[in-house]
Order: structure tokens, then C-alpha cells, then sequence
């Protein structure tokens, strides 16, 4: 019996580097306290969660890598914003869409082909 | 501005099985996840509801343009229509088409969902900000998949 293979989707996808960087809890929940309080300074961004000033400040550096959080310096401070236009890009949404179709068809290609005769 | 995703695949089953998977509205159904309330039909409004985890909130609305036996099924919809509020039905539709192509060890399928550029720039948003667990969920997802496909 061949192992099942879903290897075999051509994608036009390409990397997307703003999903890579949402993709972790701690990042998520970053981007929700920077919608709700502009220009969040590291220690509001750092209260209630269990992690360091330093960890939260490389997690908000990989999101300003990708352009959905900017660093404001005010005097000698870093106050951060969350900047939503990579998100609303056309191109991040044809990602999203054929994502959804990368799963739909992995999921009908198990569909017609798992109910075959195994040899 | 590229506005259509096209995805190839080949699948080893013969095109009367991709036809049936294709065009039966409950075995369509099972892999789209999608409870649909009756049967395909030319010109008509197909409807359901999502049954995918985290979004069995949503509808599901499509109208099908064409269905020639074991070649072409397609249909128009607002994919990802997700504010339940708002009435979509003045807004373009995108048009996803499935052509069948018999191969030595099955069938191709091409699938295509053309007209992007017509979607206002604020539905985009509101998709891609699919409230819930659902748009966390969705995340991780995307987080493996772009991690095993660098």
C-alpha cells in the first residue's frame, strides 16, 4: 500500500510571511492589545502575560519585520502601533482563500481515493 | 494585479468517482463540509451551512452556472461572506470552475476561483479577521503549512 500523498497540490502559493508571523498565541494576542491601546509602551504590552519584557519585544520585532506593527520612538521610549495594511492586502487574501482550497482538496482527493480496493 | 487562484491536482480515482464526488450535493458536502439543504442544479441557488469546525455559523449560498457531465461544474458565491448582517447579494460574485481531465492513472482536476478584483477591499479584512477560535485556529494552520513548505 503507497502512503497517501497530498504532496502532489500544485499551488500558486507563494510564502507569506505576515500569516508565519500571526501564527503563534503570544503574537495573536499582541496584535489584540495593540488594537485596543495605540501606541502600547513595552510594559503595557508586557502586563498580564506571563512572559519578560525582552520576549515580548522580540515577538513585536518579528510583526515589524513583516510591517503589521511600526516602532514609534518617543523620547526614549518605544512605543508601538499595529499597522493592518499588510493584512489587508489582496495578496494576503488570495493566501487565505487558497489555503482554504489547498484543504478542501487534500480532503477530496482522501475522499475518491481512500474507498479504492486496497491491494 | 493577479485576481484568480488555480490549483491543479491529480487524483487517482476514475473521472465518473470525481464527477459524482464533484456534483452530488452530499458527497460534495462531506469533503467541502458543507450540509447542503438539495441537489445541484443549473441556474439555481444552492443552499447550507458550513459545518467546518468554528464556522457553523456561516451560511452556505452559491449559484450554479454549469454542470456538462464528467468535464465542467461551476458555480458563482461570495466566498467568505462571513458578517452575517450584511447582505452580499449586491456585490460581485467570485466564479470557481472545476474542469475534468481523464489521465493514464486517473483524473487532473483544475480548479479555478476567478474575479478577486471585484471584492471591495473592506470584505477582505472582515475574512481575513474571521472572529473567533476559528481565525486563531485557522493561523496555526496556515503556521504549519507555510513552516512545511518553505
Amino acid at each position: 500500500m503507497s502512503p497517501k500523498r497530498h504532496s502532489n497540490i500544485v499551488a500558486t502559493r507563494g510564502r507569506s510571511p505576515v500569516f508565519a508571523a500571526l501564527g503563534d498565541e503570544t503574537r495573536l494576542s499582541l496584535v489584540a492589545k495593540l488594537c485596543a491601546v495605540q501606541n502600547g509602551s513595552i510594559s503595557q504590552l508586557t502586563e498580564g502575560s506571563n512572559l519578560t519584557r525582552q520576549a515580548i519585544t522580540k515577538h513585536l520585532r518579528v510583526m515589524e519585520r513583516v510591517g503589521i506593527v511600526r516602532c514609534v520612538r518617543k523620547g526614549r521610549e518605544s512605543r508601538f502601533q499595529f499597522n493592518p495594511e499588510p493584512i489587508e492586502g489582496i495578496r494576503e487574501y488570495l493566501d487565505f482563500v487558497s489555503q482554504q482550497w489547498d484543504q478542501a482538496l487534500s480532503r477530496l482527493k482522501s475522499f475518491v481515493e481512500d474507498e479504492r480496493p486496497r491491494s | 494585479m493577479e485576481s484568480r487562484i488555480e490549483k491543479r491536482v491529480a487524483l487517482q480515482a476514475p473521472v465518473a468517482r470525481v464527477w459524482r464526488a464533484l456534483t452530488d450535493y452530499r458527497e460534495f458536502g462531506q469533503w467541502f463540509r458543507v450540509k447542503l439543504d438539495g441537489p445541484f442544479v443549473p441556474g439555481q441557488v444552492s443552499r447550507g451551512h458550513i459545518t467546518y469546525p468554528g464556522y457553523e455559523h456561516l451560511r452556505w449560498e452559491a449559484v450554479v452556472e454549469k454542470m456538462e457531465p464528467e468535464r465542467l461544474f461551476s458555480f458563482t458565491w461570495h466566498p467568505y461572506a462571513v458578517d452575517l448582517q450584511k447582505d452580499y447579494s449586491t456585490e460581485t460574485p467570485t466564479l470557481v470552475e472545476f474542469g475534468l481531465e481523464k489521465t493514464p492513472t486517473g483524473t487532473l482536476l483544475r480548479v479555478t476561483e476567478s474575479g478577486f478584483d471585484k471584492i471591495p477591499s473592506e470584505r477582505r479584512v472582515q475574512a481575513l479577521r474571521m472572529n473567533d477560535g476559528g481565525w486563531v485556529e485557522q493561523m496555526k494552520n496556515i503556521e504549519a503549512h507555510v513552516s512545511e513548505t518553505p
